[in-house]
């Protein structure tokens, strides 16, 4: 926070140690979508800008968003989004094949983007209405089972595994801080991985595919294992300081696919080498610690959980798409969020970062009675 | 569940520690992550700027022309010819299936020859393109370069095929060029092997000379995007074509050897006498070597290994026959040596009897000395004096003068037969050398297997009276001759008497050169094939003796020996010698040795180049039907 007599309060009061992070990673990710086109602003530097221009814009007006807001509208929001999921669905099957989107004139809204910071927001306020004994009743987990489960199986029959998983990880994740017991968790680990080969029988053939190139990406080097293998060969080429900024070969010469979306970072790292790599990292790193801060300093239940989900959101999003692009968990599809081309992922990170910075106002003001601690 | 009640308290303290639990594991992960990409891009950072490395930059390999084969007067009998072809980069195909169904229309490309495309293209690695069609028609070629913009993938090239412009004539002494096997590149991991359009020796000289008609490739250093789309040229190698092998083959009277057998199955080897330069080396039939190198068609190879005169099989280098009478001359030198008196007068009354059995000679010859035996090929002459001499020290001889013996030469696979021996015989079958034994071996028969070569040499070291070798490549040098260790006076006789053969009264006065002032030497032989058959004329053609004949010219002062064998052919007299005077009368009067030609290819259906091509055609329309 900057206070200072010259500056205005209201820009005083922005969160800009986030708001540089922020602006770092989306710097980064315009210059290697410069690269990544050959050195040019087109198709892709230019209007990744402006998106993120706008969506940055979005997030500073949410940040004055109360809190009873935000509660306020978790159900009826969740339940939008849900009535979209089910659309998409509809369309979808008149539409033969995946569908994802839903076409509104010139707006492609991908409803499944949406679930993502929707899930975190309705139940932090489901756990939130839930009195403190009931936490380790059922009472506590069969309503937010089946609202995460229905639409995550929604998601996923798009089909569009990426986003099935970040969400059911993400409402995992509040699930978990809320305090539901941990055996909870333990137990569905267990019945996860037995029920792992049965996943497998009803997965897509081209996911079935992944998983096995996965677990053996050597077995197929120029067929589905190819983006894995031509991944790490970026990544790994690039060295310590990396071949050199518009020097990649692997991305300039098309040898590594999606090189602007998911792949990104191995564009970047080839470039940049581990130097880039670590640095960027470390600004997810600090915008993850940040938003774990704001959810430790809160003070209402509601506000802890929607931050820390968030938080998890945000989290997930890098932490799945780095493991994909170095080999380390099948491709899914999960974007590289700010830098990966693509309106869908900047959009969800800035709703989610705006909400964060209106939890984060709130703390710093303490203002309103919805954010009095419950005491003791 | 519930033990007590759970107070806000309670849950702000699980707040607390669910958050340091999950704050835990995004630590681990994001030092996982780290981890990784310092194992990566440290670690690995060589094993993957390698890998880097090699996909930006392609070879692109242009393989060598290959070396030529010239005859002795630097007639080629093995060139190259430009050619059009079609490759295909997989990693440039954008929609194989159009694309391939274009090709085939485009090129006329049959079934078998879209399946051999697919299962390539299967198989391919990286950049390595995948043949589509060679030989390619100059209309379909253009054809295609004008659909090019819309096939990518597709490369058109400009290649080299093998060409024998003596076709049939030099099958067997050249062999043939082919694609590289998969076990041939597994051998040597030679990425020149995968290379379309690529061809190595699989048979004959062509096989044995690759290392030196190979040459080296070039190769055209490219940086390339992963659809193979060229971004820059590095620095380009420019291949070095083989070596041009000269041979010691007299290209004309290959061919006109060739021609002069005919319709027959069989060999004939000519050599210079004072060299041993092999100046023909014919086998009858043979296939058409051009059609290897343009991949041979599955009809035309099955009709090539079911004709029952072997096209297929080198003759000179792996028939091996009973030389028949043609051993006579050595026999008459061995007995000469062992002190046999060549005046001696022996009388034939038309066989001799040994032991308990009765050879039985062709004829009555009455009253023979050495030379009338060899004139007239007297059996019972040879049965007797081999029965007067040492059976061991006699085979020596006929040894040392070239049956049964093996020559150094550049050819894949030789059989030098079996000049048989008392010693031998006892290694190989354990039982002791026997009268009948001696007999057989005195007329060629029984044990005595000898190939076409030999049946040049020995003439040709009988006739220049030195220890001369068989050569096949000029460039290779040149040992000292020795003498024979036969006395001269002793070679002179069997000279003589050879002479006898074609100019006097022997078996083969037929065969006299039609020259004035030379003569021919020779000596001809007639192998029994099958047992009980009648000897000399048999309706089926399997069953006929081989008819074999020796000779050189000219008599009194040798320069070229031939030795010939036409299976099948009845009397030596009949088949055999009439072609060797031929071609003995090519190596010292072209015209007439043509003129000689004339009618008799008229009488065969056209010259072997005119009778090959009508063959071909045939091949093609059962191929066709085949397919059809």
């Amino acid at each position: 926070m900057i206070s200072s007599a010259i500056i205005p309060q209201p820009l005083a009061k922005l969160p800009w140690r986030l708001i540089f992070l922020i602006v770092i990673l989306a710097c980064v990710g315009l210059l290697t979508l410069y690269s990544a086109a050959g050195g040019s602003l087109r198709p892709w530097a230019l209007k990744q800008g402006l998106t993120f221009l706008f969506f940055f814009a979005v997030a500073i007006s949410m940040s004055w968003l109360r809190e009873s807001t935000l509660k306020s509208v978790a159900f009826p929001i969740y339940i939008v989004v849900f009535v979209l999921l089910v659309g998409v669905e509809l369309l979808g099957f008149v539409g033969k094949g995946a569908q994802r989107w839903l076409e509104i004139g010139p707006v492609k809204l991908q409803p499944s983007e949406f679930m993502k910071p929707v899930i975190v927001l309705v139940l932090a306020r489901f756990y939130d209405l839930l009195p403190p004994s009931a936490i380790k009743s059922w009472r506590a987990i069969w309503p937010a089972a089946l609202m995460l489960f229905i639409p995550a199986a929604l998601i996923l029959v798009q089909p569009d595994m990426g986003t099935a998983l970040m969400v059911i990880l993400i409402g995992a994740s509040v699930m978990f801080i809320a305090g539901i017991p941990w055996w909870i968790f333990a137990g569905a680990a267990g019945a996860l991985a037995a029920a792992a080969p049965l996943a497998f029988a009803l997965m897509h053939d081209y996911q079935r595919k992944r998983v096995l190139i996965f677990l053996n990406p050597e077995a197929d080097p120029l067929g589905a294992g190819y983006h894995v293998t031509q991944s790490k060969i970026a990544i790994g080429s690039g060295g310590i300081f990396g071949k050199g900024y518009l020097q990649g070969s692997q991305s300039h010469l098309d040898y590594l696919p999606e090189g602007h979306t998911d792949f990104v970072f191995a564009t970047m790292v080839e470039e940049w080498g581990l130097i880039g790599g670590l640095i960027l990292i470390m600004a997810f790193y600090l915008v993850v610690r940040w938003g774990m801060r704001v959810s430790m300093n809160a003070r209402t239940r509601f506000s802890q959980l929607t931050a820390a989900g968030l938080t998890a959101t945000i989290f997930f999003y890098v932490s799945i798409n780095l493991m994909m692009v170095m080999g380390l968990a099948p491709v899914v599809g999960v974007p590289l969020p700010l830098v990966s081309y693509g309106g869908s992922a900047v959009m969800t990170i800035m709703l989610s970062l705006g909400m964060l910075m209106a939890l984060e106002r709130q703390q710093r003001t303490g203002s309103g009675i919805s954010s009095l601690r419950i005491p003791a | 569940m519930k033990h007590q009640p759970i107070t806000p308290v309670h849950q702000s303290l699980t707040f607390s520690r669910r958050m340091m639990v999950f704050g835990g594991a995004q630590a681990a992960i994001g030092a996982l992550l780290v981890g990784r990409l310092g194992w990566l891009s440290i670690a690995e950072n060589e094993h993957y700027s390698l890998l880097s490395e090699s996909n930006r930059v392609q070879l692109i390999v242009v393989p060598p022309r290959r070396g030529w084969l010239v005859d002795r007067n630097g007639v080629p009998i093995a060139i190259n010819r430009s050619d059009f072809r079609v490759d295909l980069v997989p990693q440039q195909l954008e929609q194989p299936e159009q694309t391939l169904k274009s090709l085939a229309k485009i090129l006329d490309l049959d079934t078998d020859a879209m399946d051999r495309i697919l299962r390539d293209l299967k198989q391919s690695r990286g950049f390595q393109p995948v043949q589509v069609a060679e030989n390619v028609p100059y209309e379909q070629y253009a054809a295609l370069m004008v659909r090019l913009p819309e096939l990518p993938g597709v490369r058109p090239m400009r290649g080299f095929s093998r060409y024998y412009p003596h076709g049939p004539a030099v099958a067997h002494l050249v062999g043939y060029v082919g694609t590289p096997s998969a076990e041939e590149y597994e051998k040597t991991k030679n990425p020149l092997f995968l290379t379309p359009g690529f061809k190595i020796g699989k048979q004959g000289l062509e096989k044995t000379l690759e290392p030196y008609v190979r040459g080296t490739p070039g190769g055209q250093r490219i940086e390339v995007t992963a659809r193979g789309k060229l971004v820059k040229e590095l620095d380009p190698q420019p291949d070095r074509s083989g070596q041009t092998v000269k041979l010691t083959i007299d290209a004309g009277l290959q061919e006109f050897a060739a021609r002069r057998m005919g319709d027959n199955s069989g060999a004939l080897v000519a050599m210079d006498v004072a060299s041993g330069d092999l100046l023909a080396y014919v086998s009858m039939p043979a296939f058409d070597p051009n059609s290897f190198s343009q991949g041979i068609g599955r009809t035309e190879w099955k009709m090539l290994s079911e004709n029952d005169h072997i096209p297929l099989l080198n003759k000179v280098a792996q028939g091996l026959y009973p030389s028949g009478s043609t051993i006579k001359p050595a026999m008459a030198l061995a007995f000469l040596k062992q002190g046999i008196d060549p005046n001696r007068k022996f009388h034939c009354s038309g066989g001799v009897q040994i032991g308990n059995r009765y050879f039985r000679d062709d004829a009555a010859h009455g009253t023979v000395d050495m030379h009338s035996a060899i004139e007239h090929s007297c059996n019972a002459y040879f049965w007797a004096m081999g029965l007067k001499t040492d059976p061991q020290l006699t085979t020596e001889m006929v040894n040392y003068l070239g049956y049964g013996q093996e020559f150094d030469l550049p050819i894949p696979s030789q059989r030098f037969g079996t000049m048989p021996s008392p010693s031998w015989l006892e290694e190989k079958y354990h039982r002791q050398w026997q009268g009948y034994d001696t007999a057989n071996t005195s007329i060629g028969q029984g044990y005595v297997l000898v190939n076409p070569i030999q049946l040049a040499v020995m003439p040709a070291r009988i006739a220049s009276g030195t220890l001369v070798q068989p050569r096949l490549l000029m460039g290779t040098p040149r040992k000292p001759i020795p003498p024979l260790a036969v006395d001269p006076e002793h070679l002179d006789y069997v000279r003589k008497a050879m002479a006898a053969v074609v100019n006097e009264h022997g078996t083969a006065v037929a065969s006299k050169l039609p020259l004035d002032g030379v003569l021919m030497a020779g000596k001809t032989g007639t192998a029994q094939v099958f047992k009980l058959g009648a000897r000399g004329h048999q309706s089926n053609w399997a069953l006929r003796d081989h008819a074999l004949f020796i000779g050189f010219a000219p008599a009194d002062k040798p320069r070229y020996a031939i030795g010939c064998i036409i299976e099948h052919g009845g009397f030596g007299a009949s088949a055999a010698a009439p072609i060797v005077k031929d071609t003995m009368t090519y190596l010292f009067d072209k015209q007439k040795a043509y003129a000689a030609l004339a009618p008799l290819e008229e009488q065969w259906g056209g010259t072997l180049a005119e009778r090959n091509a009508r063959e071909l055609n045939r091949i093609k329309a059962v191929a066709r039907a085949n397919s059809a």
